[in-house]
C-alpha cells in the first residue's frame, strides 16, 4: 500500500478511491438500495436523515439514498457510453486527418472547428429539447455529437508526431498499407494522452448531463442526479439535505476523475514527473 | 556486372515556409540532381557532412520521401513511376536499415510481431507456424536467440536492436538495402560486429548496399565505391581505393584529411574548412563549395568558381569529380 502511494501519489490514490466507490455504487447500488427509486412513503415527506431514511426523504416521500444509488447507475451508464463513443470516433477521425494530411486534414479539421464554435451545452440543449420525451439514447447522441471533437484534435496532434517516427517509416518501407500502419503502428502509440483526455472527459459528461437534467430538458428519470439537484434547490430554504446529497455526489465523481486524470497525465508524460 | 540500381537526376525539394505567417515561399534543395549506379553485389558508400542530404537521398530512392523529379530504376523496375499498390508490392525487393535502433522499432510490438509483420504483408509463409519458424531463423541469422521473439524492444541493447532492424529488412529477402547510418548510434565495439554481420549477409544473399555514413574509416573498409555529397549534390565518386589514395575534389581532400590517424608517427595536417555549410535554401552561386574551398582561396578566387556550376565528369578513369580544378589541391601530408 505504501509503495503504491509512493508510485502514484496521494491525490490520484484518493481519486481512485472516489471513482471506485462511484462505480461500485453504479454496479451494485440498486440492489443495496433500501427502497425503490420511485417508492413513495407519503407519511414521511421532506424528512431529515434518520435510521429509516439515511439521507432523508424528498417532497414525494422518496428515499434520497435509494434515488442517489439508482442515479449513480444512470450517470455511469450514460457517461461511459458517451466517452467510449467520443473516444472511438475522435481517435478514428483525428488519426485519419493527421495521417493523410492535405485536403483530408483540411476538410475534417474545419468541420471540427465549426462544431467547436458552437457553445457546447447550447447544442446539447437544443437537440435534447427538440425531441419529445427524450430517452437515454437521445442524451447519448446529443452529448456525443460535439463531444468527439476534443479527442479528434488530441489524436491528430499525436498522429502528426508519431507519423514521422522511424518505426512508421519502417512499416511504410516494408510495404504496409496505410490502414495497417494506422491501426498497428500509429494508434497504439497515441493512446496515452487520449486516455487522459477521456478521464477528464468523463467528469465533463457527468457535469453536462447533470446540467441538462437540472435545466429540466428531457428529464430522464426523476432520480437522475441533475433532477435531484434541481428538485433540492426548490426546497433549499426548508431543508438543505435534498440539494446537498446529489451536489456532493456530483462533486465527488468530478473530483475523483480530475485527480485520476492528473495522475495518469503525470505517469504518461515523463517531462512532468518531478519525483 | 550490370547495374542493379540506377539513379538518374534525382531531385528532392522541400517547400520551406518563411516569414511569420508562411507567406514567403522558399525551396530547400535537399537533393539536387543526383545520378549514380550501383552494380549488383556492390556496396556504394555515401559520405558527407550532417545535413548534406545523404539520408534524404537514401529515402527518396525508396520513395519514403516522394522525389520531386528524376528517375530511380531498381532491379529493372522504374520505382518512380509505380502506383501505390505496385509500389507496396515492390518494397519486397528493396529495404532500409535505419540509423536509430531505438526509434525504428515499434515500442508496442514484440520482436516476434515486428519480424512477422513483413511476412504477413507480403504473404510469405503459408501459415502462422511457418512464419514463426521463419522468424526464429531470422533471429538466429542475425545472432539473437529465437526465444527473444516474445520480448519487447526496450528489453534490448542498442546493438541487439539494430540486429532486429537488420532481421526485419532481411525478412522479405530483398536484393537491395539502403543502410542509413546503421552504425552511428552504436558503441565502437558493437559497430565492428554489425559491420561484420552486414558483410556476411551480403556474401550469403548477394545483397547490394547503399551504405550511408559519415565514418570514413568504416566506409573505406566496407565499400567498393564511394560517392561524396555536398549540399545535395554528389561532388566526387570513385572506387574506394582510388578515392582514398588520391581524392580529386577539394572537399573530399578536406574530409579525408580529417580522418583520425592511428599511427602517431604519421603526422598529417588537417584542412580546416572555414565557415558553416551554406543553407540548402540559398546555395551559393556557381560551385556551391567555393565559399569554403581552400583551393578557391589558393588560386586567387577565380571568377569561374563563382559563376559556373562544375558538372560531375570523368577526371580519371572511373573517377568522377565536380570541380573546375579537380586534382589541383594536394592532400596534406
Amino acid at each position: 500500500m505504501r509503495r503504491f502511494f509512493g508510485k502514484v501519489g496521494i491525490g490520484p490514490t484518493f481519486g481512485l478511491l472516489l471513482l471506485t466507490a462511484f462505480f461500485l455504487a453504479a454496479l451494485v447500488g440498486p440492489w443495496l438500495a433500501p427502497y425503490g427509486p420511485e417508492a413513495q412513503n407519503l407519511g414521511h415527506l421532506l424528512e431529515k436523515p434518520s435510521h429509516a431514511h439515511l439521507l432523508g426523504t424528498d417532497e414525494n416521500g422518496c428515499d434520497v439514498l435509494s434515488q442517489l444509488l439508482w442515479g449513480a447507475r444512470l450517470a455511469a451508464g450514460i457517461s461511459l457510453t458517451v466517452v467510449a463513443l467520443c473516444l472511438a470516433i475522435g481517435t478514428a477521425v483525428g488519426t485519419i486527418a493527421g495521417y493523410f494530411g492535405g485536403w483530408v486534414d483540411e476538410v475534417i479539421m474545419r468541420a471540427v472547428d465549426v462544431l467547436l464554435a458552437f457553445p457546447g451545452i447550447l447544442l446539447n440543449l437544443a437537440i435534447v429539447a427538440m425531441v419529445p420525451s427524450a430517452g437515454v439514447g437521445v442524451f447519448v447522441f446529443a452529448l456525443t455529437i460535439n463531444g468527439w471533437v476534443g479527442y479528434a484534435r488530441v489524436a491528430r496532434g499525436q498522429v502528426l508526431q508519431v507519423r514521422e517516427r522511424e518505426f512508421v517509416q519502417a512499416a511504410r518501407a516494408l510495404g504496409a498499407s496505410p490502414w495497417r500502419i494506422m491501426l498497428r503502428h500509429v494508434v497504439p502509440n497515441t493512446l496515452s494522452p487520449l486516455i487522459v483526455q477521456a478521464t477528464f472527459g468523463f467528469a465533463g459528461v457527468i457535469l453536462v448531463e447533470a446540467s441538462l437534467s437540472f435545466l429540466g430538458v428531457g428529464r430522464l428519470h426523476n432520480y437522475s442526479w441533475g433532477s435531484l439537484l434541481s428538485q433540492g434547490t426548490t426546497y433549499l430554504w426548508r431543508t438543505q439535505h435534498l440539494a446537498m446529497a446529489p451536489g456532493i455526489a456530483i462533486a465527488t465523481v468530478v473530483l475523483g476523475c480530475n485527480l485520476v486524470g492528473d495522475g495518469l497525465r503525470d505517469r504518461f508524460d515523463p517531462r512532468r514527473s518531478i519525483r | 556486372m550490370s547495374a542493379l540500381v540506377a539513379v538518374e537526376n534525382l531531385t528532392k525539394h522541400f517547400a520551406a515556409r518563411t516569414g511569420l505567417f508562411g507567406g514567403g515561399k522558399g525551396v530547400i534543395r535537399a537533393v539536387d540532381g543526383v545520378s549514380f549506379e550501383i552494380a549488383e553485389g556492390e556496396t556504394l558508400g555515401l559520405v558527407g557532412e550532417s545535413g548534406c542530404g545523404k539520408s534524404t537521398l537514401g529515402r527518396a530512392i525508396l520513395r519514403l520521401h516522394e522525389p520531386t523529379s528524376g528517375r530511380v530504376v531498381i532491379d529493372g523496375t522504374d520505382v518512380t513511376s509505380l502506383g501505390s499498390g505496385p509500389l507496396r508490392a515492390f518494397r519486397k525487393r528493396a529495404q532500409i536499415i535505419f540509423q536509430d535502433p531505438y526509434a525504428s522499432l515499434n515500442p508496442r510490438m514484440t520482436v516476434g510481431q515486428i519480424l512477422e509483420e513483413p511476412l504477413t504483408i507480403h504473404h510469405l509463409g503459408d501459415d502462422r507456424g511457418a512464419r514463426r519458424k521463419r522468424v526464429a531463423e531470422l533471429l538466429d541469422r542475425v545472432g539473437l536467440r529465437p526465444e527473444v521473439a516474445a520480448r519487447y524492444p526496450h528489453e534490448f541493447s542498442g546493438g541487439q536492436r539494430q540486429r532486429v532492424g537488420i532481421a526485419r529488412a532481411l525478412a522479405v529477402e530483398p536484393r537491395f538495402i539502403v543502410a542509413d547510418e546503421p552504425l552511428s548510434a552504436l558503441d565502437v565495439s558493437i559497430q565492428a560486429q554489425i559491420v561484420n554481420l552486414l558483410v556476411d549477409l551480403q556474401k550469403e544473399h548477394a545483397l547490394t548496399y547503399l551504405f550511408i555514413s559519415h565514418d570514413l574509416k568504416i566506409v573505406e573498409h566496407l565499400c567498393d565505391r564511394v560517392a561524396v555529397m555536398y549540399l545535395g549534390r554528389v561532388v566526387e565518386s570513385a572506387p574506394a581505393a582510388a578515392l582514398y589514395a588520391r581524392p580529386l575534389h577539394p572537399y573530399s581532400v578536406a574530409l579525408l584529411s580529417a580522418v583520425p590517424e592511428i599511427d602517431p608517427a604519421k603526422k598529417r595536417t588537417r584542412i580546416i574548412l572555414e565557415g558553416d555549410v551554406p543553407s540548402p535554401a540559398a546555395p551559393p552561386p556557381g560551385c556551391p563549395f567555393h565559399p569554403r574551398c581552400p583551393l578557391y582561396a589558393q588560386k586567387g578566387r577565380p571568377e569561374l568558381c563563382r559563376t559556373a556550376l562544375p558538372p560531375l565528369e570523368d577526371k580519371a578513369p572511373n573517377h568522377r569529380a565536380a570541380c573546375h580544378f579537380a586534382g589541383e589541391l594536394a592532400s596534406p601530408s
